[in-house]
């Protein structure tokens, strides 16, 4: 048995780690230890990835190239291959992928099943609509072809299912085509909510990436917002290549009222000095935090949670105004809040989480009560609003609230695999 | 351990590599992969019993009938499972037959051909567990205890030669070889780190090479630990 956590380090519980190294052996692995749950790299924050006392399917092994298709962007691999190789080996050849988290530690089968978004969504949506195929494999020995036109029903399910419709064993992946790794990028404050909407709505199409860093001590919805476009320029500054460790576990959280408020701050009046144009590497404009490995150690042995919501664009202002009123009066949060908006492309996936609307995300070092009392108010907002939250980052939501807020979840329920379990899948599934 | 070996050599210029390999689909798995990776590599695989002296040898005159070869690496292994090799002589066999026997029929396949062209290396995988016996896993440690003692012959022999004779010993790596240690909590290296050593260190030409570094002075300890200390140990 082997301890394992989640990003978010709230436990720590011992699983039975179960590695696969061969696409031609994994049917067999998962068939003899079932019921388990894919891991990739670990990166979902909650209990998405995890299933205490039970198996885990490790699929970093799975991380071979399988073909590419060099003229039309078109790349076949294992899902445990991580979107940094892909795009390390794609980006001199004119190709990246098209959609990306803020990280590139993650798995290929990661980001299918947790259909992840990026800065571009309002141009390029979720990851999930470049998925060209994937391939299944069922804990029965079944393996399942699907695509967006081929047995549509289960490539909709495996797409944003966390993992519980099978393994996800391969994928072809549509590479968007680009000149180089550069980016035009701008950084803009803004005083208010207001301002941000504004901003949001005026870039949409001119910008193919948005996002905006909100100041949530504040309150007032201050912030900075970034946009950037891919250029063509045939020199530029490369990343420094250089990372650093958080090498030890402090005792207590580093982040409290007293670092946030003078962080928030200081990161806001630096980030408006700094503010206007600049060419920067992909690497830099979308990964920041790569540099800095096993950050998420900063909150201390009680780990952390990361509520991250969407709400409709029609209910939105009032919403996020409300919600950022309620994290500033609760004196809770951290300095990582993100803010920004979605296009109007309907998501694939039965359960993904992307909508028309807007997304906010903002870390909370886990205090006990006080963090569920102030997400069970946030919770309030976002469901009266119509929203929803992320089960890539979730760990605590109700399946009460789980089933209220995502509507196909009835019809997930028919493609999930009787031999995949995970903890989140019990907690808001039942089983 | 070979297969991300090959990944850094050809990231960082073409190669021509052949993988050989106890299975051709296995092998062809690793290839395609490189290929993706690097266009211009050419990959090319070959089956052939490890085991068979005849076999080995045929392969490398072959592989040597195309052209000289720059670097070979020596890779394979089986982890057996000590507690059997102890009831079962057959296991034991088949342990010390892939662990040791066939690496050295490897090497001294290459190193003849390698010795008349008067240039090439060899590099070969021993193990940690070669230096000193110890009873949680003394069948394997004979075996490459065998390699480790066959290539020091080896770098005797080749002194003075354009060719030169490489012994890795790496110490636990999270390979497929080592599974089941991973599932018993075991803290192992990635092989992606102890592969980015063997590469750097067969490149700046050295002879053995410990990977991780530390294992050096871990070693160096065990060697050197007097019996009736080193009897009180569970290792």
């Amino acid at each position: 048995m082997v301890a394992v956590t989640s990003w978010g380090r709230l436990s720590s519980a011992d699983h039975l780690v179960a590695s696969l190294r061969s696409r031609f052996d994994a049917g067999e692995v998962i068939k003899a230890t079932k019921p388990g749950i894919a891991y990739g790299m670990g990166r979902s924050y909650g209990d998405a990835c995890l299933n205490p006392g039970g198996v885990l399917w490790e699929t970093r092994g799975l991380d071979r190239f399988i073909r590419i298709d060099i003229e039309r962007g078109r790349l076949v691999c294992e899902a445990g291959v991580l979107l940094r190789d892909i795009q390390e080996m794609t980006i001199a050849r004119g190709w990246i992928l098209p959609v990306t988290p803020g990280t590139q530690l993650v798995t290929v089968g990661g980001a299918i099943a947790n259909d992840i978004h990026g800065k571009n969504h309002h141009s390029r949506g979720s990851f999930g609509d470049h998925i060209l195929g994937l391939t299944l494999l069922r804990t029965d020995g079944e393996v399942i072809e699907c695509g967006p036109h081929l047995r549509r029903e289960w490539f909709c399910a495996t797409v944003g299912g966390v993992g519980l419709t099978g393994l996800i064993l391969t994928a072809e992946i549509q590479l968007q085509r680009v000149s180089g790794p550069w980016l035009n990028a701008e950084t803009i404050p803004y005083q208010s909510l207001d301002e941000f909407f504004e901003l949001a709505d005026g870039s949409s199409s001119e910008w193919e990436h948005t996002v905006s860093w909100f100041d949530c001590v504040s309150g007032a919805g201050r912030g900075l917002f970034i946009r950037g476009n891919y250029v063509d320029v045939s020199s530029g500054p490369e990343p420094s290549g250089r990372s650093i460790s958080v090498p030890v576990l402090p005792p207590v959280s580093v982040v409290n009222a007293l670092t946030l408020r003078a962080f928030n701050s200081g990161y806001f009046n630096i980030g408006r000095l700094r503010a206007g144009c600049s060419v920067v590497h992909y690497e830099s404009f979308f990964y920041p935090l790569d540099s800095i490995l096993k950050w998420n150690r900063i909150y201390g042995p009680k780990g952390f949670f990361q509520y991250q919501c969407v709400v409709p664009r029609l209910a939105a202002k009032e919403a996020i105004a409300d919600i950022l009123k309620a994290i500033a009066k609760s004196g809770l949060g951290s300095f990582l809040a993100v803010l920004k908006t979605f296009g109007n492309r309907e998501s694939q996936g039965m359960l993904s989480f992307p909508c028309h609307g807007v997304t906010l995300a903002l870390d909370f070092p886990n205090k006990g009560k006080n963090t569920e009392l102030l997400f069970n108010r946030l919770d309030a907002i976002v469901g009266e609003a119509g929203g929803r939250l992320y089960l890539a980052k979730d760990a605590r939501m109700t399946r009460s609230f789980f089933e209220a807020t995502y509507p196909r979840f009835q019809e997930f329920l028919t493609y999930r695999d009787p031999g995949v379990s995970s903890a989140m899948s019990r907690r808001l599934m039942g089983y | 351990m070979a297969e991300q070996c090959a990944r850094l050599w050809i990231a960082g210029a073409p190669h021509q590599i052949i993988l050989v390999g106890r299975n051709f689909a296995r092998a062809e798995v690793v290839a395609a992969d490189l290929r993706v990776r690097s266009p211009v590599t050419n990959v090319e695989c070959i089956e052939v019993d490890f085991c068979s002296p005849e076999k080995i040898q045929h392969l490398a005159d072959r592989i040597f009938s195309g052209g000289a070869v720059d670097l070979v690496l020596i890779a394979h292994g089986v982890l057996p499972d000590q507690q059997q090799c102890q009831i079962d002589l057959n296991a034991c066999g088949e342990a010390l037959d892939i662990n040791g026997i066939s690496p050295v029929l490897f090497a001294e396949a290459f190193a003849g051909h390698m010795e008349k062209n008067n240039s090439g290396t060899i590099a070969v995988i021993s193990s940690v567990a070669g230096d000193r016996g110890r009873r949680s896993n003394y069948v394997y440690g004979a075996a490459k205890g065998m390699v480790t003692r066959y290539v020091q012959g080896l770098q005797h022999r080749l002194s003075g030669t354009g060719v030169r004779a490489v012994l890795i010993k790496p110490g636990p790596t999270d390979t497929p070889m080592t599974l089941h240690l991973k599932q018993q909590g075991a803290r192992l290296a990635p092989v992606q780190r102890v592969a980015a050593d063997i590469v750097k260190g067969i490149a700046a030409g050295r002879l053995v090479i410990y990977v991780p570094a530390k294992w050096a002075l871990i070693m160096n300890v065990v060697r050197h630990m007097p019996k009736v200390l080193f009897d009180r140990l569970n290792i």
